[in-house]
């Protein structure tokens, strides 16, 4: 065990590295991004260049350059932006982080439900207008694009519909921290939420569904109806209770992009701070500083995320556990 | 077997109809047969030969769109035959119990083989969980597990095929059910391990006093295990009769081709059996008059109307050459 997490530490050190580099390296490889002007100022004197170039250390080589860099971010945590000049972006980051994780957690609740609902649903009703109806409904989840949706969203209840009974309690746009006012966070998020989970929801019953069928031609689930146990406890103990491990490695694909800043154009729709956001502003700006911060976060999201992902599949998966699958 | 009373099993004319290529083809076609209180019937025939329908049919498992199943099938006096799901739920698992061909698949791989038994064991009364297990101990030991208690911690993977064909049998006879259909149980397992489960089988009518429904391709299974055989081929029956007597004199030429491929089940196998040339038709492809004709070495112009079944001493047989005077030769056996 305690090998296993010293090899995962071990793979997640050599990830970040090889990932920063690689930012780093574009970074100064991409023409225009001389961060030297841009700190200058439009119209800088030679001179002011040359004092910024020194300041921030652009006439060292590169190396040199990037372990400076790496020490500010992780060491010292005062790696500043070039664009907002003194802005730290580690605590920039740290800002944005539980933005990002309440909107996607919330969704990803939301959407796990309701596809795991959905798709067993359809799957016991096969061939009934039910499952055709809500694998219909899956497809326009699918279809619809998320900024659109969050627009109509915010449409209907922050203007047209605010003043009604019905919409009334929704907040402003933007984000109430959990420790400040819980409810508020709730209402605040609630309806971000179903926006981010309408697309998970039509992809993840579908997936289910047809899983759920093609484990309906398995050995097992004849051996399970063969038992006379009653066909819920078939679908739902032998049938989704397998199925569940695809499900899983799915979602923890999923999870893991969108915590590490997939939730863009939600985050924007809805005007909340968050990591897809601050990496899209970053990346506009040509902010070196803060693109490493986000990608670095991202990066050990994904990380973090896939071992528990891993851990997920030890709990599901038997075979798995003894390393035979 | 005691052929006055009713017997545990009457079937008679089961029809399985499916529709293939937009018309329905039969691919069981009128098969009776009875199943006496503690009897090991064998149904053999090669692969595609309907075993497997036959056996769930029965179980009420045949659920491919468009199914027609008719004829009737009385299970103690109680008729399976187009009887509801709901009821057919009550008796699968207590009073007709089936086991499968590959015990690896069959096990849903993610619960140990012990929470499996005991499911099944709770599905059919108010047990405890604590008793359930009990006496799913007691049952892997009966079936021959050493440590049952540890066995029945183990997920199926962890398990030989032997460990979960016994497990399997385990499982199917929690209940008690008075029917058990075995469909192929030791195809999956090599010799040694075939011949212990085989034994097993046979000791269940003595000690669970359940009857068998045993089916098999291999002649030498029906040989060492059955009191009866039913020869199928292309879903309708070639032959059956006492197995003592179908092995010493086959009367369909059928019979006595897959006598002649039974391998030892003791000692090497020889290199090569004798088959048999061809294969069996598909059910859409059977012909008008008896389904073996293309490749008996008997055919003649009178197979070309379909022989119905007729006695003939204790067997009953489905072929021209017993009216026609011209028997089989009887056979040496070594049964
Ligand atoms: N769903 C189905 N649709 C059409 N034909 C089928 C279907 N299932 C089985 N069959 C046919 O039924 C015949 C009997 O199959 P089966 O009972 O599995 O044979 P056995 O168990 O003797 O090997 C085979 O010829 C097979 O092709
Ligand atoms: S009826 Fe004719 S073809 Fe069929 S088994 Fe008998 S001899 Fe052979
Ligand atoms: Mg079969």
């Amino acid at each position: 065990m305690a090998m296993a997490i010293l090899r995962r530490l071990g793979q997640t050190l050599f990830v970040l590295f090889g990932i920063s580099v690689l930012v780093f390296l574009v970074f100064f490889a991409t023409p225009g991004a001389d961060p030297t002007a841009r700190i200058a100022g439009r119209n800088a004197s030679p001179q002011t260049i040359a004092r910024v170039r020194v300041e921030y250390g652009f006439d060292r080589p590169l190396p040199v350059q990037y372990v400076r860099m790496m020490e500010k971010l992780f060491v010292t945590r005062d790696l500043t932006s070039y664009v907002n000049r003194g802005e730290k972006v580690v605590p920039e980051v740290f800002q944005a982080a539980p933005v990002t994780v309440s909107l996607v957690t919330g969704a990803a609740a939301i959407w796990v439900l309701a596809a795991v609902a959905m798709g067993t649903l359809a799957a016991a009703l096969r061939g009934t207008w039910v499952d055709r109806g809500l694998m219909m409904l899956g497809l326009v989840g699918i279809s619809i694009p998320v900024f659109w949706l969050g627009q109509v969203a915010n449409l209907l209840t922050q203007s047209r519909y605010h003043d009604s009974w019905l919409f009334s309690w929704v907040p402003g746009l933007g984000y109430v921290p959990f420790t400040q006012d819980p409810l508020g966070w709730f209402r605040a998020l609630v309806i971000p939420w179903i926006t981010l989970a309408v697309l998970f929801v039509g992809i993840y019953s579908r997936v289910l569904r047809a899983d759920l069928v093609a484990v309906r031609g398995e050995d097992f689930m004849r051996t399970a109806r063969a038992k006379g146990l009653s066909p819920a406890r078939v679908l739902l103990f032998h049938g989704l209770r397998t199925s569940m491990i695809t499900f899983v490695s799915l979602f923890g694909l999923d999870f893991a992009q969108l915590v590490g800043g997939g939730a863009l154009l939600t985050e924007v729709v809805f005007g909340l701070q968050g990591v897809g956001r601050l990496t899209y502003q970053a990346l506009g700006n040509l902010d070196l500083p803060l693109i490493m911060a986000t990608v670095m976060y991202s990066a050990v999201f994904v990380v973090i995320a896939n071992a528990v992902v891993d851990m997920l599949y030890l709990l599901l998966d038997p075979r798995v556990r003894d390393g035979r699958a | 077997m005691d052929a006055d009373a009713t017997p545990l099993l009457a079937v008679r004319d089961l029809t399985i109809a499916l529709p293939v290529g937009g018309r329905m083809v039969n691919i069981i076609d009128s098969v009776s047969f009875t199943l006496g209180a503690r009897e090991i019937l064998g149904i053999v025939g090669e692969s595609g030969s309907g075993k497997s329908m036959t056996a769930l049919a029965l179980m009420g498992l045949i659920d491919a769109p468009g199914a027609r199943i008719t004829g009737s099938a009385r299970f103690k006096g109680r008729e399976l035959v187009g009887l509801p799901q709901r009821a057919f739920r009550t008796l699968r698992g207590r009073e007709i119990a089936m086991i499968f061909q590959d015990p690896m698949t069959a096990f849903t791989p993610v619960y140990t083989v012990g929470w499996q038994i005991d499911e099944q064991i709770r599905a059919h009364g108010r047990v405890t969980r604590k008793d359930a297990r009990a006496r799913t101990i007691r049952l892997l030991g009966d079936m021959g597990v050493p440590d049952p208690a540890r066995v029945a911690d183990r997920y199926p993977h962890q398990l030989s095929g032997g460990l979960r064909q016994r497990a399997m049998i385990a499982m199917a006879l929690s209940c008690n059910p008075s029917l058990l259909i075995a469909d192929e149980p030791t195809t999956a397992l090599d010799v040694t391990v075939q011949a212990q489960i085989l034994d097993l089988l046979r000791r269940l009518r003595r000690e669970y006093g359940s009857s068998v429904l045993l089916i098999t391709h291999d002649m030498g299974v029906v040989a060492e295990t059955c009191d009866r055989t039913m020869v199928l081929y292309s879903g309708t029956i070639a032959e059956r009769g006492p197995t003592g007597a179908v092995f010493a004199r086959p009367g369909h030429p059928y019979t006595a081709a897959l006598l002649d491929s039974i391998p030892p089940l003791h000692g090497a196998r020889p290199a090569r059996l004798p088959s048999i040339p061809g294969s069996p038709p598909a059910p859409a492809d059977r012909p008008a008059g008896c389904p073996f004709t293309p490749r008996c070495a008997y055919a003649h112009d009178a197979c070309a109307v379909r022989p119905p079944l007729l006695p003939r001493g204790v067997q009953d047989i489905a072929c021209v050459l017993p009216a026609e005077g011209r028997d089989l030769p009887a056979r040496c056996v070594t049964v």
